[in-house]
Parts: structure tokens; C-alpha cells; sequence
């Protein structure tokens, strides 16, 4: 529909490829060129306009307070302490807060421990949670009603009300201040178990029959045939539990002590306290601490966006 | 019971069909205690560590609620009700419910509407479709530790670009975090900020699944653009909204992160939720035993709220069929 309105010449290659791709996107509803509006009425309607105009507001006041964090990261500490503050420093822009901040900082340290913990976390949980979907989805076992009906009714209990219980039990398994103390408590999501199987329970059974007429064991099976087609809501699920792990803070703030097992989120708080008037050096740190993860999203945008659409609900 | 079931939409009947030949095919094939073994094989990981890391803190704080048991290991011996009859004449654990209902109910109307409004405007298929995502959607990537360090600079009373603008236009410049009256508004505007893309992206999701059929035959039937956006797309979206509502209310009860770092539940008391006094009774306070009674009521608490809103979001459904 619109392509008899896109001349083919070269000047018009960036509208073209805007159109195309959003013409290849046939699922999408209201999106241009659907339904029975004309094709222009949308886009440059006065509706059209007014939500072009609203859309940018509020973009640019949704971008507004990581442009003046970084901002601020980059002035020097009297420019940063300056009353009234602006967006261009008196004494222009420096790196002096962020060499300050590695220099004295743990945040190499920390960095590496939020990211070692994190993947740990995420491996345990896909892994474990992959298998147990499994089992409840295709086999028989006895007691799987009942191991069913708890994993799910355990999604309702909130982690934060199992803190005590939790640094008591690390006290006697001696992991307090330790790797293992901040990755096993938070190794189970009894909801992405939920949603990968709903997953399974989706995958046409035939596909395993045939399999298993070749006299291929559950096992095979599982491994063979529905771990490769269930690589999609995989990575759905990792993204999930990576980000959640990795932007943890009450349960390693409660486990951990010592400056060099602290994670990246607790870690700045103990350089809030520690520093806390040098305004430049504040921002530096958040802005580092922020960089992997939005690094990563940069990179993976279309997974990350798919991860929490079919995950977000637990599946719906 | 036949009637509703020939009236759910095929795919539902599909699936339950699906789960009816796997459970007989199953049965077929099981060889009993092979089947069961290899059953348990593939549960046993995850069993493993759910028992030990939540069903039994689940239980042992159940226990420990009925104790005088301290962090340094004094006062095991069992007190009965006792810490449940002080925390309900506890003023500062009311204070710290009645903090967390206040957030939750301020949070959750703007969380729900601004991510509605974002995801419609966002769909109208203009151009820069990924800008709009990452706009919006990247607050959410960041550690509360980030949130927090940020928006204390954005509300610092004089160094901060906020009161600058109210300044410049000769509006009042409150204290925000330190200002009693205001501290909790200044919280919610940060979550609001700070979590609003994920209610945006499950809108956004859910209004490409609605069918473009609906509005083709809307169009046919003249019906214009606001006109179709009350009667086919708001309520169409009703199901992912009463999920969106209830996901919302159970992550806003357990606010505590971002509160404790930016105000440490201050000024006076004004912002300390409910899990902050349940860390500070224990973690500060060393009163383990009193810390699990006040984590087993609050735990009380969602239950019932949860409940609650599944059985009106169920009662509404079913309302809809009929």
C-alpha cells in the first residue's frame, strides 16, 4: 500500500527503508497502512501531529536525567558544587571525577562481581528450572501434582519477607560473605518455571513420538529436540532473571560486608555515604555502573524487548 | 461445564487437548518406576533448592516469629504470640503499612496510565520506533543504587536542575527528599521514571496482538480514530490491564530500595516502607524474632491483596463472556 508512494530514487532511501521495514511488520495493527484509514491521515493528521509533539516531550523528559548525570559526571568538583548549576561548566569538561573514582574505587572489583554472580545466577536458574518444566509438562511422576501446586503458589511469596530466615540459614552454612551466599538464594524463580512450561506444554508432542519411536530416551529427547526449539523464550527467560540478579540490592547488601565481594549495586551505596558532597565523582561512579547493562540492551534491544513481553506476565 | 467449554476460544481447547494426549500418552507409556525415576531426575535440581531456600526459610521464619530470637543468637526459646500482640500495638509498623499503602496507591495509578498513554502513542507507527523504546524502556535497566544517585542530584534543593527551572520561573522551591510533605511524591515521580517502560513494553505487546480485522471493520462502519480507540482498543487491552494492575500493586507493596537510599525512610518517618522496617528491626535492631512476626503479617497482607484482585480481575472476566 505504500509502495507506489515511495519514488525509488536514491534521495528517498532513508524514508524507504523506515516504510519497508515497518510494512514487513504485518502483525502490527494500528501501525501506517493498516485498517481502512488512508495512508496519510495517520502520520500527518492533526492527531498525527499532536502525538509526534507529546511523544518528544516526553521523550526528551524521559532522556532528560541521564544527559544531566552525565553531564554533571564530567565537570570538576567546584563546577559540580556551583551555584546556579548549568549544562556547560565554567571551567569546562573534565575526566578528573572518573579518574578519581577508578582510582581509589573498587568498581573493577565490583563490576566482576555483579557479573560473575549474575551469570551464575542465570545459568542455575534456566538450567533448573528448564529441567523441572519439563518433567511437569510431558513425564509422570508421583508427587508432581503437589510439587506443581507449590512452585506455583510459591510465586506469590515476596523475597523480601525471607531475609531473616535467609541470613540465619547463611550463618549456618557459613556462606555469609561469600560468592555462594549471594548466588543460592537467589537461584530459583519459581515463575519462569511456570512460564517455560506453559512453553513446553505448547510444543506439539509429536515431535518427541517420533523421536522416541527411534528409541531415543527422555533425555535425548529433551536435549535433542526441545531444548533447540525452545532457544527463543531460553534467552527470554536469561535476559529476566540476568537483569533482575544484576540490579539486585536488599539481599547482597544484607549478605555482604567485605568491600571486595560487595556487587556493583551495593558498592555505590557505600561510595554514596563515603563520599557524599563529591557531587562529579557521584555521577561518575552511577555512570559506570550503568554503562555494561546498557551497553548489553544497546546490543540486544529486539531480544531484550521480546524477553519481557513473553515473560513480564509469567507467560500471559 | 459443556457449554463453556465449547464456548472457549480454540485455542484454549487446543492446548487442553494438547495437555489431555500428553497426560495419556504418558500414562501409556510409563513404565511405572522408570517413568518416576526419570521424573524426579529432571525435578530433583530445582527441588532441591527450592526446599532449601524457600520453603524452608518459609517455615524457620514462621518459627522464628514465635521466638525472642536476637542476631547474637539469644532468646531462642519459643514466646508464643508475643511479638505479633507488640507489632500490632507497634506504632512506627502501622506507620510503615500505612507509608507503603500511600506509595503504592500514588505509584500505581501513573504506572499503569503513563504506560498506557506511551504504548498508544508509540503504536501510531511513527517513525524512530527503537528511539522511543530505548527513551523510555532504559531507566528500567539501571540498579536503584543509579536511580537513587541521580535523581538526589536532580532534587537537591540548590545544586538541582528542578528547583533551577521552578526558580527560574518564580514558582516555590521545595526541599523535596528532605521536605516531609513532600519526600513521597518526590519517591513516586523516581519510580514512575524509573519502571514505567516495563508496563510500556507488555502494552506495547499487547496491543500488536490485537487483530487488525477489529479495526478494518470499525473503519468500514465509520467509526474514527478516538472512536475506535475506546470501543476496540482500551477494551481490548482489558485483561493485559487487570495483569498489568495486579503486577503492579504486589511490586509497589514491596517498595525498598530506592526509598532507603534517598531518603532512608525520612524525613520523620514519612517514607519508611514496610520492608525497610522489617530489615531495620532485623538487621539493625538485631530483633530477628520480631523482625520474622512483622514479615509474616506483611506476607498476610499480599496474600489477601493478591487474592483479592485475582478473584475481581476473574469476576470481571467471566462478567465480559457473559
Amino acid at each position: 500500500m505504500t509502495a507506489p508512494a515511495v519514488a525509488p530514487t536514491s534521495d528517498l532511501r532513508a524514508p524507504t527503508a523506515d516504510r519497508g521495514r515497518r510494512a514487513g511488520r504485518a502483525s502490527s495493527p494500528v501501525r501506517g497502512g493498516s485498517g481502512g484509514h488512508k495512508p496519510g491521515q495517520s502520520r500527518f493528521g492533526v492527531t498525527g501531529v499532536l502525538s509526534i509533539i507529546v511523544l518528544v516531550v516526553l521523550a526528551v523528559l524521559w532522556l532528560l536525567p541521564f544527559l544531566w548525570s552525565l553531564a554533571t559526571s564530567f565537570k570538576s568538583e567546584a563546577d559540580a558544587a556551583a551555584t546556579p548549576q548549568t549544562w556547560l561548566p565554567a571551567g569546562g569538561f573534565t575526566l578528573q571525577a572518573y579518574r578519581a573514582i577508578l582510582e581509589q574505587g573498587n568498581i573493577p572489583t565490583w563490576l566482576f562481581n555483579s557479573l560473575f554472580t549474575s551469570i551464575v545466577i542465570t545459568l542455575i536458574v534456566v538450567a533448573t528450572s528448564a529441567l523441572v518444566a519439563y518433567a511437569f509438562s510431558r513425564l509422570d511422576f508421583r508427587g508432581k501434582k503437589w510439587l506443581y501446586v507449590a512452585t506455583i503458589a510459591s510465586i506469590i511469596i515476596p523475597p523480601q519477607v525471607l531475609i531473616v530466615p535467609l541470613f540465619y540459614q547463611m550463618l549456618a552454612f557459613d556462606m555469609v560473605d561469600t560468592y555462594w551466599g549471594i548466588i543460592l538464594p537467589q537461584a530459583i524463580a519459581p515463575a519462569m518455571v511456570f512460564v517455560l512450561k506453559k512453553f513446553f506444554d505448547q510444543v506439539p508432542i509429536e515431535l518427541e513420538d517420533a523421536a522416541r519411536v527411534d528409541g531415543a530416551g527422555r533425555i535425548r529427547v529433551f536435549f535433542t529436540i526441545l531444548l533447540p526449539l525452545s532457544r527463543p523464550i531460553l534467552g527470554a527467560v536469561s535476559i529476566f532473571v540476568f537483569i533482575g540478579a544484576w540490579n539486585n540490592f536488599l539481599w547482597p547488601f544484607i549478605v555482604t560486608n567485605d568491600a571486595s565481594l560487595l556487587t556493583l549495586p551495593v558498592g555505590l551505596q557505600t561510595i554514596k555515604s563515603a563520599y557524599g558532597i563529591q557531587y562529579a565523582q557521584n555521577m561518575a561512579a552511577a555512570i559506570l555502573a550503568a554503562l555494561p547493562l546498557i551497553l548489553v540492551f544497546l546490543f540486544f534491544q529486539r531480544q531484550i524487548i521480546k524477553g519481557i513481553s513473553t515473560t513480564g506476565f509469567g507467560g500471559q | 461445564m459443556t457449554t463453556t467449554t465449547a464456548k472457549a476460544p480454540a485455542a484454549t481447547a487446543d492446548r487442553s487437548a494438547a495437555s489431555d494426549r500428553s497426560r495419556t500418552t504418558a500414562r501409556r507409556r510409563s513404565g511405572g518406576s522408570n517413568e518416576n525415576r526419570i521424573g524426579w531426575g529432571f525435578a530433583a535440581p530445582f527441588t532441591i533448592l527450592f526446599g532449601l531456600f524457600l520453603v524452608w526459610p518459609l517455615l524457620h521464619g514462621l518459627y522464628l516469629s514465635f521466638t525472642g530470637q536476637s542476631l547474637t543468637g539469644q532468646g531462642g526459646e519459643l514466646i508464643g504470640f508475643a511479638n505479633y500482640v507488640e507489632a500490632f500495638g507497634d506504632g512506627a509498623m502501622w506507620r510503615s503499612m500505612l507509608n507503603t499503602f500511600w506509595f503504592t496507591l500514588l505509584s500505581t495509578v501513573p504506572l499503569v496510565v503513563i504506560a498506557l498513554v506511551l504504548a498508544l502513542l508509540v503504536n501510531t507507527g511513527l517513525p524512530g520506533q527503537w528511539l522511543w523504546r530505548l527513551s523510555f524502556f532504559l531507566p528500567y535497566l539501571l540498579a536503584s543504587t543509579v536511580v537513587s544517585l541521580f535523581w538526589i542530584q536532580l532534587y537537591s534543593p540548590t545544586l538541582g536542575p528542578i528547583n533551577n527551572v521552578l526558580a527560574t520561573l518564580g514558582l516555590p522551591q521545595p526541599a523535596w527528599l528532605q521536605d516531609p510533605d513532600t519526600a513521597m511524591i518526590a519517591v513516586v515521580a523516581t519510580t514512575v521514571w524509573w519502571t514505567v517502560g516495563f508496563n510500556f513494553l507488555l502494552y506495547l505487546a499487547a496491543l500488536q496482538n490485537i487483530p487488525d480485522q477489529q479495526y478494518e471493520a470499525a473503519s468500514l462502519d465509520g467509526a474514527g480514530r478516538w472512536r475506535s480507540l475506546f470501543s476496540i482498543t482500551i477494551p481490548q487491552l482489558g485483561p493485559t490491564t487487570g495483569l498489568i494492575v495486579i503486577l503492579q500493586v504486589l511490586a509497589s507493596l514491596k517498595v525498598f530500595d530506592q526509598i532507603y537510599q534517598m531518603t532512608n525512610g525520612g524525613p520523620a518517618g514519612t517514607t519508611r516502607s514496610t520492608v525497610q522496617y522489617i530489615f531495620e528491626s532485623g538487621f539493625t535492631g538485631y530483633r530477628f524474632g520480631y523482625s520474622s512476626a512483622i514479615s509474616y503479617i506483611f506476607f498476610a497482607v499480599i496474600v489477601v491483596i493478591s487474592i483479592a484482585q485475582f478473584s475481581i480481575t476473574a469476576r470481571n472476566r467471566k462478567g465480559a463472556q457473559r
